[in-house]
């Protein structure tokens, strides 16, 4: 009669972990980074030439290839956040597993931008989610994109996932659990009138 | 809205069927941006489309009223981030206008031969991304091989690589630097003798046709009921180009004839044509720019610009100044009160009335034809949020 065993986990006991052991696990988490493109506005463009031939992000292990925000490590949010688009871009944070990091590209996610004083813009989108490497530029070139992954990757290196270093990773968003419900619940009201009248 | 009866399948007319409201965005990818569609499907079968705009909204026309003429540049060539510099052309010449300013010759061809690099830039991007929609991974790194050749040269004349930030009030910001223009001509003949890379993937390609032909067709009349302008007025037969029409900077005599430039247009009005007439304007802006070019180089050196006053006030009175952005018609409507900020600025985009025609064109097709006919109205969508 054979037992089968529990799958062996490195999640909560990866904090008293062995530092050979640590050390690769970030080692694995820092080179494949599959990154979730959050593309809203100018930057997404020069996020684009990142990813093209002359630049070429990949070769660091950044992997532009993630089918959505579930499969993500690394979410670029590039472009202005409007005030609109804000609970989409929460959201989408939330569906990403742990351990996730963000990068945000560009003056108008970093701080509003030349969008500083407009009524509909969120002043940087660390008001909703929080940031690890933030890149300056308006938009920035290809190359702070580069720089800003090297840094996240440094970052990544030196991480201990302890719930001290986790909060002061995270700060106040540690410890906040999103039910099901609130990542999957639809957008839209059902049809209106007029479309039920259709279906009859 | 008129019921429509659709079968779809194997004996579906029996059968009671729901229909089902699908969310395409905001954020997905074939929408490069933050448009959001909503569409009601029976089956695979659209019945409703409606694009809900404003997830980029970000307040420029209002802002334009607290920045003065030469800070409201910065707002305004973003709002269509692929064509920054037709953008701030249209509101420079709309300031020149009011001001009564005569700008330097020489200005006025290099505007005119930025204009033109920065349409291929724009086209080449939609080049690239539209068959990437369609499911083509290839072209997009022929055209960005293209974008880095003509980015360096805008990068060399301006230090920037899309906000080139390099127009002002009464000319441009520099002068040309010593050599340039041999370099432009370097890149515009590197880029003319690799376009077949590229052309040789979608022209005649079996399934670019079946994804295209035929199917999202815009007839004349739905494209002057929405007000439709453009590339994609172009390919339905519309002949509306204002390089041509209600010339501005240089045009007038490009498009004299004899001259460089010439009119794209078709008939078919389907994605194919719209496609069609895009790669075929990066010919003629190629050829726009090497006249230019040559023209530069004869000329003489001199200002390039007009020494302004320490403080732009702009006259009591308003002015409404359209140009042929590559995208479609680009209009800003000035009014002034005599301030050093405008009272009103209003922007006409051009990708909004483009976007909104989709409400019309896309009920009746089927559901994986909505990528194709969406990727094919060629818009940004600052420019339709603004």
């Amino acid at each position: 009669m054979t037992t089968s065993l529990p799958m062996p986990k490195v999640g909560p006991m990866q904090a008293a972990a062995p530092k050979p052991m640590r050390l690769v696990l970030n080692w694995g988490r820092r080179y494949s980074l599959w990154v979730f493109n959050f593309g809203l506005a100018c930057c997404a463009i020069e996020f684009i030439a990142t990813s093209m031939a002359r630049h070429d992000f990949i070769r660091l292990g950044v992997i532009p290839f993630a089918p959505g925000p579930r499969q993500a490590d690394l979410m670029v949010v590039s472009g202005t956040v409007t005030d609109k688009m804000a609970p989409a871009v929460r959201r989408l944070y939330d569906q990403m597993p742990e351990p996730k990091y963000v990068i945000s590209f560009g003056a108008c996610s970093n701080s509003g931008g030349p969008y500083w004083d407009s009524y509909c813009v969120t002043k940087g989108v660390d008001q909703i989610i929080p940031v690890d490497v933030y890149v300056p530029g308006c938009p920035p070139r290809p190359e702070a994109l580069l720089q800003g992954i090297l840094k996240l990757q440094e970052k990544i290196a030196a991480e201990q996932v302890r719930g001290a270093s986790l909060r002061e990773r995270l700060g106040s968003a540690v410890g906040r659990s999103s039910v099901a419900a609130q990542v999957s619940r639809p957008l839209v009201q059902p049809p209106s009138d007029g479309l039920q009248d259709n279906a009859e | 809205m008129a019921r429509r009866e659709l079968t779809v399948g194997v004996g579906a007319g029996d059968l009671a069927t729901a229909d089902m409201v699908l969310n395409i965005g905001p954020q997905h990818p074939a929408t490069h941006g933050v448009l959001r569609l909503r569409v009601t499907l029976d089956g695979e079968r659209i019945m409703a489309a409606d694009p809900i705009v404003g997830y980029m909204h970000r307040g420029a026309e209002k802002l334009f009223e607290v920045r003065d003429y030469r800070q409201i540049l910065v707002l305004a060539n973003r709002h269509d981030w692929l064509s920054a510099f037709s953008n701030e052309i249209g509101l420079a010449l709309a300031v020149e206008r009011m001001l009564g300013m005569d700008v330097p010759e020489r200005a006025t061809w290099a505007r005119t031969l930025l204009t033109e690099l920065n349409r291929v830039l724009n086209h080449l991007m939609f080049l690239g991304s539209y068959p990437l929609e369609l499911g083509a991974i290839t072209p997009i790194f022929y055209a960005f091989r293209e974008r880095e050749e003509l980015q360096a040269v805008m990068e060399e004349i301006s230090g920037g690589r899309m906000h080139y930030m390099f127009n002002r009030v009464g000319g441009l910001r520099e002068d040309i630097p010593a050599g340039w223009l041999v370099r432009v001509t370097a890149a515009i003949d590197a880029v003319r003798r690799r376009m077949p890379d590229l052309e040789s993937l979608l022209v005649g390609n079996e399934i670019v046709h079946a994804r295209t032909r035929g199917v999202g067709v815009l007839t004349p009349e739905v494209i002057h009921a929405y007000g439709v302008s453009g590339p994609i007025a172009r390919a339905s037969g519309v002949d509306v180009d204002l390089r041509r029409d209600q010339p501005y900077l240089a045009y007038a005599e490009l498009f004299a004839p004899g001259g460089a430039g010439r009119v794209v247009t078709r008939t078919e009005g389907d994605c194919l044509a719209r496609l069609e007439v895009l790669l075929e304007q990066v010919q003629v802006s190629l050829d726009l720019a090497q006249a230019c070019v040559e023209r530069l180089s004869a000329m003489p050196g001199g200002p390039i610009n007009v020494k302004l006053p320490k403080v732009v006030k702009v006259p009591e009175g308003d002015d409404y100044v359209a140009t042929e952005n590559p995208l479609g018609l680009n209009g800003y409507y000035l009014v002034s009160r005599g301030e050093k900020t405008p009272w009103r600025l209003k922007l006409r985009s051009a990708s909004f009335n483009n976007v909104a025609v989709l409400a019309e064109v896309l009920p009746g097709t089927l559901l994986a034809d909505m990528v194709a006919i969406l990727g094919s109205m060629f818009f940004v969508v600052g420019d339709i949020d603004k």
